[in-house]
């Protein structure tokens, strides 16, 4: 018991510290690709090749001048980045990060909680992930910052709908809830996206929505409303609500990864003739490039593609993709009856 | 032993929530009281193995209809000075029609069977066991809410285009 509650402990510490590390070096690696998109250089004074930036950059965060606004509420006021960073970190507890081995006799699972309703809790994370947002806006007392908690609260609600419809029929073709059992049948198997193309096309779009990542960051578009919901933040409160969009890109490419492309499994894994630890570190280690592929791509997306104007924001999500969420439910039903899964 | 203390914590936060969340000043801060007690009543559908029920609980209410509500809040601009003073008749109907409604929960739930101990099968709450139920035992009743909810639906859209 002692054993299993230690190993639970390191493993948590281990999740936590990636997601930082990896939200750290994602400011990093966003500020080297728009730089490379953009013909620039890019961050290159701190450190060689500047990769010291995102230390510089939690020094400033740290030492800036803390404000609050007299007017505002100040319990929410703070509430507010404490709730985004809180439910940005939670939904990492499902993920297995790497398939299960057998350690000093010990039988040692790479996923915190392996809960059999564990789509369930990460929706359940993802649609109180907006009280953040909102509350935070609105403890400002700040015009835009409440507009721009408005459009927040608007976008995850409509976009968290479609994405429950495309989970959905991932669900009908797996037939369990259960993260780890879901990576565990891709194994050996063709990756859930081939059966799945317009599902896993549906959950990007929403979860690049979710994550308020351009072309879906109305919240905090600064050419309208100056920065949106964190306006009135300054120091490590902005610095949190910022990290807390990058730990939940690292966290959504690990969703993605595992729901769509195999999770830790290798391609062709049971003719490499590995077994153990070492398994399970190369499971992990190519997890982690999928993870960073992913991530990539929101930072591809976003200095590739222009801000939606609002109406076609709601547009989207409402008259294409619920209707589209539904069709490709009816057609994986119809597939499966076909098959005779449904007898 | 640590399932009756989470249980005796949960109930204390439930109601606690739910008092501060009548006797809140602010709308705003009298919805997030109810969205603690929305997790707190969640943590006793845990407590009860409905873990399907209790993760349902945390996305529709708090994740979808307490998200909601703080929407049409914040933009409403609740003052004290803005609010409209009801005549005393209608404070004397409210009152009336409240006592009542207490009085209908409080008939309801005296000659309530109150059980101790539930039933055996410690999978009852599960999603497999709670879907079997669902479309065997109980599929004309879910079926009739699921076109309830649709009709519902229907209608807010029909009132929007008017």
């Amino acid at each position: 018991m002692v054993t299993y509650i230690l190993i639970k402990l390191i493993l948590v510490l281990f999740v936590f510290l990636l997601a930082l590390t990896v939200a750290a070096y994602s400011t990093y690696g966003e500020r080297k690709v728009s730089a490379w998109m953009q013909d620039r250089i890019g961050p290159d004074r701190a450190g060689p090749y500047g990769l010291l930036q995102p230390l510089a950059d939690g020094i400033k965060m740290f030492t800036k001048e803390e404000l609050i606004p007299s007017s505002s509420s100040k319990y929410l006021f703070i509430l507010g980045p404490s709730l985004a960073m809180l439910t940005a970190l939670m939904a990492g507890v499902v993920i297995p990060w790497a398939g299960p081995i057998e350690l000093f006799g010990q039988q040692v699972s790479f996923q915190v909680s392996d809960i059999n309703i564990g789509i369930l809790y990460i929706f359940s994370v993802v649609s109180i992930g907006v009280y953040g947002i909102m509350i935070g806006g609105w403890a400002s007392n700040n015009k835009y910052s409440l507009l721009g908690a408005l459009r927040a609260s608007s976008q995850m609600i409509s976009y968290e709908i479609a994405m429950g419809l495309a989970i959905v029929a991932l669900v009908m073709k797996s037939g369990t809830l259960s993260l780890a059992e879901i990576v565990a049948q891709q194994e050996g198997n063709w990756m859930n996206v081939v059966y799945q193309p317009l599902g896993f096309l549906i959950f990007l779009i929403c979860a690049f929505a979710e994550t308020n990542r351009a072309p879906f960051d109305l919240p905090e578009c600064e050419t309208e409303l100056i920065g949106g919901y964190h306006t009135e933040y300054s120091s490590m409160k902005l610095g949190l609500f910022l990290f807390a969009e990058y730990i939940n890109m690292f966290v959504s490419s690990a969703v993605i990864s595992s729901l769509y492309f195999g999770g830790y499994n290798l391609p062709f894994q049971e003719y490499w003739g590995l077994t153990g630890p070492w398994l399970a570190a190369l499971q992990f280690g190519f997890f982690f490039l999928k993870i960073v592929f992913f991530i990539f791509l929101f930072m591809w997306v976003r200095w590739t593609i222009p801000r939606f104007r609002y109406d076609q924001l709601l547009h989207l999500g409402w008259k294409i993709l619920l209707p589209l969420a539904i069709f490709n439910i009816i057609v994986t039903g119809l597939v499966m009856w076909a098959n005779g899964y449904l007898s | 032993m640590v399932t009756e203390l989470l249980f005796y914590f949960l109930s204390f936060v439930a109601v606690l929530c739910a008092i501060m969340m009548v006797f809140a000043k602010n709308p705003v801060h009298s919805i997030l009281y109810l969205i603690a007690t929305f997790f707190a009543i969640a943590g006793h559908y845990f407590l009860l193995n409905a873990q399907f029920l209790g993760m349902v609980h945390i996305i529709v209410y708090a994740g979808a209809i307490m998200v909601l509500f703080l929407y049409v809040i914040m933009m409403l601009n609740l003052n004290e000075e803005v609010e409209p003073i009801k005549s005393k008749y209608q404070k004397i109907a409210a009152t009336v029609a409240g006592g009542l409604l207490m009085l209908v929960m409080v008939a309801s739930l005296r000659d309530a069977e109150i059980k101790t101990h539930l039933p055996g099968n410690e999978d009852i709450g599960l999603v497999s066991a709670l879907g079997n139920t669902l479309f065997n035992d109980y599929l004309l009743p879910f079926e009739l809410s699921s076109i309830l909810l649709l009709s519902a639906m229907i209608g807010a859209v029909f009132l929007s285009k008017k």
